[in-house]
């Protein structure tokens, strides 16, 4: 597998669009920390641009450079190598490469500006992040043979999970507030990602009064430590689950 | 040394291949001929593993090939349009198949020297001409001396120096007890190239026998004759139905 990792590795790293995206995390690091004194609340603001770019660029990148690599799973599949191996190198090359652009455009410079706990979250926050939605960007390519199908695919997942399920939050709990939703709310909020992702930091960070009612109730629930425990695990989940769903269907396809 | 049984494939409601039988034995050399449409590619992608069957098994060496990888180290492919990873350079791919492969001991590098691709090494991939990416593509199927070739219309797209180079590459690796598939639309290749024939028409096989049988069930003495006369048999066969 590190063979095959290797070679597509170093096309993707060939790729402008990754320098970019360093670049720009890079940008928006330091001018967050330049911009406000208070290194809480200059976390704060890049958790929120994080929290939307991360998952944005890791979902379009990996769908669009797996159908890029079509040519060369075809030229693989010839050879003496099985489909997992095929699977999980591509898996592993493409959330390295981005997962090496977010260490390089966030981890590094928050190290040196801001060393702290929630700084330390916040890095994990984002690594995870970026796992997952490059394999819930695998759920989507290998579902369909068309690309602009499975460009919109990963787009829908990514306004669902930023936009979409946020509303649906809301609704379920102004609609049914006359009833105790405690329970309700934490097991919705588990089913996304995204939204886990902010609980791993708000909790560190200890405004988690401002995310309003779930974080309050997450914090009181849990207290903060096992309430990191919880979510990261969740997030492993949200990343195995449709990697392993993927390759089911990968092995099975027609190339 | 493969056997075809039953193998049915759909592409949706299109079905490509209807229960196909047939054995390409070892020593042998293999012409598929068919029009387009007639499940040629088809056939060699799920002999490769590339396309998974709806029906049927597909042996190689006694050994189903369902869910193995191991038996297409017996076998070079040279697909009929050979796309490559735009950033490589032509010395990594071959770098790179070569990492992958383990039975490294007695590689065949005559097609790589007299296609001059050693000289090439650097260019990449996305700069290359169809023709040149040919040469790439049969120079790999040939690079491990694999037993089985299966080699998806090669001539198509080489100069007709090139197509020299490699038809003297398999009349020369024929006599070395391989077992050769190839397809073409170019009766005279296969007939200079080939010793058996396999008609595929509309996923069905139609005819499979020696060259010289079927010349001589014909009275043709061109294979290309031959095949159109066999055509236009079934042609008329199917009119009368």
């Amino acid at each position: 597998m590190i063979k095959i990792a290797k070679y597509i590795l170093y096309d993707i790293l060939r790729n402008r669009f990754v320098m970019l995206y360093t670049l720009f995390l890079l940008v928006v690091t330091f001018s967050m920390f330049s911009l406000d004194s208070d290194p809480g609340k200059a976390t704060l603001s890049l958790l929120n641009i994080i929290l939307l770019v991360v998952p944005l660029v890791s979902i379009i990148f990996t769908t669009i450079h797996f159908y890029n690599s079509y040519e060369f799973i075809e030229l693989l599949l010839a050879q003496p190598v099985s489909r997992k191996t095929i699977y999980f190198a591509e898996y592993f090359s493409i959330s390295m490469a981005l997962a090496t652009a977010y260490i390089v455009g966030v981890a590094i410079p928050m190290l040196l500006l801001n060393f702290s706990e929630s700084s330390f979250y916040l890095i994990i926050a984002g690594l995870l992040l970026t796992f997952v939605f490059v394999a819930l960007a695998f759920a989507a390519s290998v579902s369909t043979r068309d690309k602009a199908k499975a460009i919109g695919v990963a787009l829908l997942f990514w306004f669902y999970f930023t936009l979409i399920y946020d509303g649906l939050i809301l609704y379920v709990i102004y609609s049914f507030s006359d009833y105790p939703l405690d329970k309700v709310t934490l097991a919705m909020v588990s089913l996304n990602p995204i939204d886990l992702a902010r609980i791993i930091i708000l909790l560190k960070l200890d405004l988690s009064a401002l995310m309003g009612y779930t974080g309050a109730f997450y914090k009181n629930f849990f207290g903060s430590s096992v309430g990191v425990i919880y979510s990261v695990l969740f997030l492993l989940v949200w990343a195995l689950a449709p990697l392993l769903l993927a390759m089911r269907r990968f092995v099975r396809k027609d190339i | 040394m493969i056997t075809v049984s039953n193998l049915g494939k759909k592409f949706g409601k299109l079905e490509v291949l209807k229960s196909i039988q047939v054995d390409f034995n070892h020593g042998s050399s293999y012409a598929m001929i068919g029009p387009n449409g007639s499940g040629k590619t088809t056939l060699i992608k799920c002999i490769l593993g590339m396309v998974i069957p709806d029906t049927g098994i597909i042996t190689v060496n006694g050994k189903p090939i369902a869910n193995d990888w191991s038996y297409r180290n017996l076998i070079g492919y040279m697909p009929q349009i050979g796309r490559y990873p735009d950033q490589m350079k032509i010395g990594q791919i071959f770098d790179m198949i070569r990492d992958l492969r383990q039975d490294q001991s007695h590689m065949d590098e005559d097609l790589i020297r007299e296609f001059k691709l050693v000289q090439m090494r650097d260019k990449r991939m996305h700069t290359l001409s169809g023709g040149t990416r040919q040469k790439v593509s049969a120079s790999l199927a040939f690079l491990f001396n694999p037993r089985i070739m299966i080699l998806d219309e090669p001539t198509a797209g080489l100069d007709p120096i090139a197509v020299e180079i490699l038809k003297e590459k398999i009349l020369a690796e024929k006599n070395k007890d391989r077992t050769f598939l190839i397809t073409s639309h170019i009766m005279s290749d296969l007939d200079e190239l080939t010793s058996n024939v396999v008609y595929l028409e509309e996923g069905r096989i139609l005819f499979n026998d020696t060259i010289d049988l079927l010349k001589e069930e014909t009275g043709e003495v061109k294979l290309g004759k031959a095949i159109a006369s066999v055509m236009k048999r079934n042609l008329k066969d199917a009119e009368k139905v």
